[in-house]
């Protein structure tokens, strides 16, 4: 057991961050989900130390020889009186976690609210990627790996995946929901506390499965608001010279086959939309925070960052990569 | 301890410790090696990739995320030609088919010099290789990015397709 302690220790200690945590309740569902799990651990608690009382006094009470038994007095009947006790106890249990389940089920579960904010998130090995849907085609965003919700707001999200089993999964906001290959699931939030928060796939998808991670912020509408207006923004143009060398590298080498920047030539839809990664937190889902180091590690030879990642070796040169990097970084 | 339990578990270890043998190695960032040059058969690199389970994994990855299939479909051909025959307007070996791939070739072909990076373009042709039949059939994906009505590829009876002359190419019915 001492040598239990400091693992135990360990797992308690990562439930203290805070942002990647089951017990938060920061969302309505997790919030319920909490309730939900604290009647079950009082129910089970209770039936669990009533049936270990009865079995301590049935091996303390020692059974004695035949002759010593004193003769019966009317026990039948408080037995059986016992026994009925008994049942009731466990039927009135059983239908009240089934009804506890049921109502907070169905709560989850429930009708979509009209003022939804609604968000396709596509799954890729290793990385998230987000659509916020508007009614006009043109106020759609497209970015990656991040999620900004306006606090107390309901948010709908499709979820679908482009290879194999992934699991969407914001712990502090709502259980996990899986996303299948060729198929729509979804899930509804309903963020209540402002904060930065992480979300992490939680089905093993392959060897970045650990770094496939999802930053979501909870703010005020206003912030949101601003957020969204600055998305829609396409990038601007390259204003420094050394900007403008990796603007053209981006837009006539590789990184526009797969790369979108939107108001630019670079149109590729199969990676990450690059067009604000520097106002993200992080990059390589959460692999690094977004620094100007990170990036020319990154883009030098993503291989060595996260080995196994879809994005290729290049092998650009230094004056290339410092272009590169100078470019992405006026991308706010 | 008996020695009995020491040989059981012995035995235990040894095939935990087998399927760990047969692993091909991922080689996640090609090698350095310089520019091949156009044309040439031979080069070691085909060697390398073609058969490879991973990197013909990676290459149908590419062939739909680069839209091969827009115009050769999923091997089929439509546009473009089909690739799951014998015939080959430029070349069917490894060097030929990424040399097609990085040149371009008449009629619509478009180049991906500097698009694709070189150790993406010996991916791609590793898996435009699979849909022929080349490769081992163990070095096959198991999965099919397309929809398809017929069994996956791993579980088909499949041979290498035979090299015929022009002539008996010809006498063939279409």
């Amino acid at each position: 057991m001492r040598r239990l302690l400091p693992g135990l220790a360990a797992v308690a200690l990562v439930a203290c961050e805070g942002r990647q945590s089951v017990t938060g309740g920061d969302g309505l569902h997790s919030g319920q989900f909490n309730s939900l799990f604290l009647i079950f651990l009082l129910v089970t608690a209770f039936f669990y130390l009533l049936v270990i009382a009865f079995l301590v006094a049935a091996v303390v009470r020692r059974r004695g020889r035949a002759e010593d038994r004193p003769e019966k007095s009317g026990g039948e009947g408080g037995f059986r009186l016992i026994l009925i006790g008994w049942v009731a106890l466990v039927a009135l249990g059983l239908t009240g976690l089934t009804a506890a389940s049921y109502f907070s089920d169905a709560a989850a579960g429930g009708a979509r609210p009209a003022n939804a904010i609604r968000i396709a998130v596509t799954a890729n090995q290793w990385w998230w990627d987000v659509r916020y849907l508007d009614p006009v085609p043109a106020n759609t965003i497209r970015t990656a790996n991040e999620l900004h919700l306006p606090v107390g707001v309901p948010v709908h999200i499709q979820l679908k995946s482009n290879d194999v089993i992934h699991s969407f999964w914001v712990p502090n906001l709502a259980g996990k929901q899986d996303l299948i290959p060729g198929r729509i699931t979804d899930i509804t939030l309903i963020p209540r506390k402002e904060g930065l928060y992480r979300g992490q796939c939680a089905e093993f998808c392959g060897l970045q499965h650990a770094h496939m991670a999802l930053d979501v912020t909870v703010e005020p509408m206003e912030t949101f608001e601003a957020w969204r207006r600055s998305q829609l923004r396409p990038a601007p143009p390259p204003a420094t010279p050394l900007a403008v060398t990796g603007y053209n590298y981006i837009m006539t080498q590789e990184c526009s086959a797969c790369h979108n920047i939107s108001g630019t030539p670079a149109s590729g839809q199969v990676a990450p939309d690059l067009t604000h990664i520097a106002s993200r937190r992080s990059i390589g889902a959460g692999t690094f925070p977004m620094s100007r180091g990170h990036l020319y590690a990154w883009i030098a030879d993503p291989q060595s960052a996260k080995p196994g990642n879809h994005m290729p070796y290049v092998g650009l040169e230094p004056h290339e990569l410092h272009g590169v990097v100078a470019y992405l970084e006026t991308l706010k | 301890m008996s020695s009995r339990f020491r040989a059981v578990s012995a035995a235990l270890i040894a095939m935990v410790a087998l399927p760990s043998c047969d692993r091909e190695t991922r080689e996640n960032r090609g090698k350095p090696l310089p520019e091949s040059v156009p044309g040439i058969v031979g080069d070691p690199r085909a060697a390398e990739y073609e058969g490879n389970a991973f990197h013909i994994a990676q290459g149908q990855r590419y062939y739909v995320w680069m839209n091969c299939n827009g115009c050769h479909a999923h091997g089929g051909g439509g546009m473009g030609p089909p690739l799951m025959d014998a015939e080959w307007r430029y070349g069917g070996s490894m060097e030929q088919i990424v040399d097609t791939i990085r040149e371009g070739r008449p009629n619509g072909m478009p180049s991906f010099d500097q698009k694709l990076s070189e150790q993406q373009m010996w991916q791609l042709a590793a898996f435009v290789r699979t849909l022929s039949a080349q490769p081992r059939q163990d070095a096959l994906p198991g999965r099919a990015d397309e929809m398809s009505n017929i069994e996956p590829r791993t579980l088909d009876e499949r041979r290498p397709v035979e090299r015929t002359s022009p002539a008996a190419d010809q006498a063939r019915p279409r």
